[in-house]
């Protein structure tokens, strides 16, 4: 694993931040940033692996195509990392290979 | 759910996007744009409403524009639908779409497609590592969140979006620990021999050389010519390795930005099943259009870079055009001389393009890699791979899903089509616009079935 993030946002004064948890670890990021931006200046390593061989992915195209940035969000599934907003309280896991289809259940039970 | 019908519906709200709406409600019509970010801008104009005045100052001149532009568009009267993902779309103007309240439908008379450019994919040796990035993720990284490399950082490839993503760090106090440039002293001569619309061109050619300039000012280590790149690292990106005067070199980095140029993002208009060439210039597929970026003999149009490559200045006059050609075909009449005056704008930004395109022509290498090197990132399959289906009959990109599910992975084909494209073409020793491409049909974008099951229609 790397010994550090990859990115790192430069402290404001006067910014707002939010509380999301990554992997059962708090992290304090600047409101109104994607998820896979807040992981990629505050966490280390891959935020899933691939679905056929298991290999470590990260965010790559932060613009919404090429899907690597898929982790698990308030129990749902595959969600885009680099689409998604980051918002207090937000529950975030990585995901290992292809969703399963316990968690499109639980996912379902949130109403989402 | 109520259709609502407009004149017009606008799908990105880049520069393309904008300018078309603002020209559209100029001439009384009813307009919606949708776009999937929650903010206006496209990628290039990015946060450009709120960006702090520090960022700004990083981001350069170019960026600022933006801000004219979308201040016009507030103020235009059109409706903007963020955070809405178009799935669908069907030749006679109905959209369908994901918001966060579910799957809506929106119809319209005249459809823009305006969804812009996407990176080039760069399939090389270790490319699917986390810790290796497009240059422009990293530059959304900086313009979204004002994110900047924490550690070692290179960058590598060709194209301006390179070097002014090297100049931006450097403004914003970033060390480079190389830039890693394929371009070849010998192309600029090729490439010199483009520019037939020197003295038009003259100013963004200046100010490219600029750039570049000043990243060597500032003893950013420049590699120019190099070639066989390779991401090195195991479960992670450690560095890379490359070809630069007949020696193999390596940096240490654990942020490796990548980037050969952008291409149209085409998904829209492949999946209306409209013709598609591939154009040998900027090696890519381009939807077929009139002059105007009208799809054969729909309601549909094309403008900016999802059409063909032009930048963000010669993508808004295009996104004019384009409604003014809506306009004329109901009966309007544009006024005088505003026409002539946006094609001559049009003439002036893309002078220079067809030098860049040579140019900025990414290596063969870095297009068709070899045997071993990942080229499907969803689906795990590797040109080796690819070949192996040509050698069994497989004749174009669509049949690759078949023989081993190329290209049918969540991105649909957008990291791997044109790579697939090129290694069959190559295989097969024919021109790739004889191999084609993916069949992309709706939904274009993968969506969960619960923003299905939380509609009402």
């Amino acid at each position: 694993m790397t010994t550090e993030t990859l990115f790192s946002i430069p402290k404001k004064a006067g910014q707002a931040m939010v509380r999301i948890e990554f992997e059962g670890e708090t992290l304090h990021v600047p409101d109104g940033i994607s998820v896979a931006a807040a992981l990629l200046s505050s966490s280390r390593g891959a935020l899933r692996t691939s679905i056929v061989k298991g290999t470590p992915r990260a965010p790559y195209c932060m613009m919404g195509v090429c899907f690597e940035c898929l982790v698990e969000i308030d129990g749902i599934p595959a969600r885009q990392g680099c689409m998604t907003l980051v918002r207090d309280g937000m529950i975030i896991r990585r995901q290992s290979g292809a969703p399963s289809l316990e968690g499109l259940a639980s996912g379902g039970k949130n109403g989402e | 759910m109520a259709n609502n019908v407009n004149d017009l519906v606008v799908i990105g709200s880049g520069p393309a996007g904008m300018a078309a709406a603002v020209e559209a409600r100029a001439l009384g019509m009813t307009v919606s744009v949708l776009d999937e970010q929650p903010a206006i801008g496209g990628q290039i104009y990015r946060r450009v409403e709120d960006a702090p005045e520090a960022l700004q100052m990083i981001l350069g001149k170019d960026y600022g524009a933006g801000r004219v532009l979308a201040e016009e568009f507030r103020q235009s009267g059109a409706a903007h639908i963020p955070g809405a993902t178009v799935w669908n779309l069907t030749e006679d103007g109905v959209i369908d779409y994901v918001d966060a309240g579910g799957t809506r439908t929106i119809s319209a008379t005249n459809v823009l497609i305006a969804t812009g450019a996407m990176e080039r994919p760069f399939p090389i040796p270790g490319w699917t590592l986390p810790g290796v990035m497009g240059a422009g993720a990293a530059q959304i990284m900086l313009k979204s969140a004002g994110a900047q490399p924490a550690g070692s950082v290179v960058l590598a490839g060709c194209g301006p979006l390179l070097y002014l993503l090297a100049w931006q760090y450097l403004r914003a106090g970033v060390k480079l620990a190389g830039l890693v440039d394929t371009t070849r002293f010998s192309t600029y001569v090729t490439a010199l021999g483009k520019v037939h619309g020197a003295v038009t061109g003259r100013k963004d050619l200046v100010k490219g050389l600029g750039l570049i300039s000043r990243v060597r000012l500032a003893r950013v280590p420049i590699y120019s010519g190099a070639s066989d790149l390779e991401i090195l690292g195991e479960d992670h990106a450690e560095g890379i390795r490359f070809r630069h005067k007949s020696k193999s070199r390596e940096i240490s980095a654990g942020l490796v930005l990548l980037h050969q140029g952008v291409v149209p993002n085409t998904q829209l208009s492949w999946s209306l099943r409209a013709e598609h060439r591939w154009d040998a210039a900027q090696l890519c597929w381009t939807p077929v259009t009139d002059d105007a970026g009208r799809l054969g003999e729909t309601q549909i149009h094309v403008a900016g870079d999802s059409r063909r490559i032009v930048g963000a200045l010669a993508s808004a006059i295009q996104g004019r055009l384009s409604v003014l050609a809506m306009h004329e075909r109901k009966g309007g009449t544009a006024q005088p001389g505003h026409k002539a005056e946006l094609q001559r704008q049009l003439a002036r930004y893309t002078a220079l393009r067809p030098f860049l395109d040579v140019l900025y022509r990414p290596l063969d290498e870095h297009r068709i890699p070899a045997d071993h090197v990942t080229v499907c990132r969803c689906e795990e399959v590797t040109a080796g791979e690819v070949r192996s289906y040509v050698d069994l009959g497989c004749l174009g990109p669509n049949q690759t899903k078949s023989f081993g599910r190329c290209g049918m992975g969540p991105c649909q084909g957008r990291l791997c089509g044109l790579t697939v494209t090129e290694i069959i073409a190559a295989a097969r020793k024919v021109a790739p616009g004889e191999v084609g491409y993916y069949r992309i049909r709706p939904p274009i974008k993968p969506i969960h079935l619960g923003s299905f099951a939380q509609s009402t229609s």
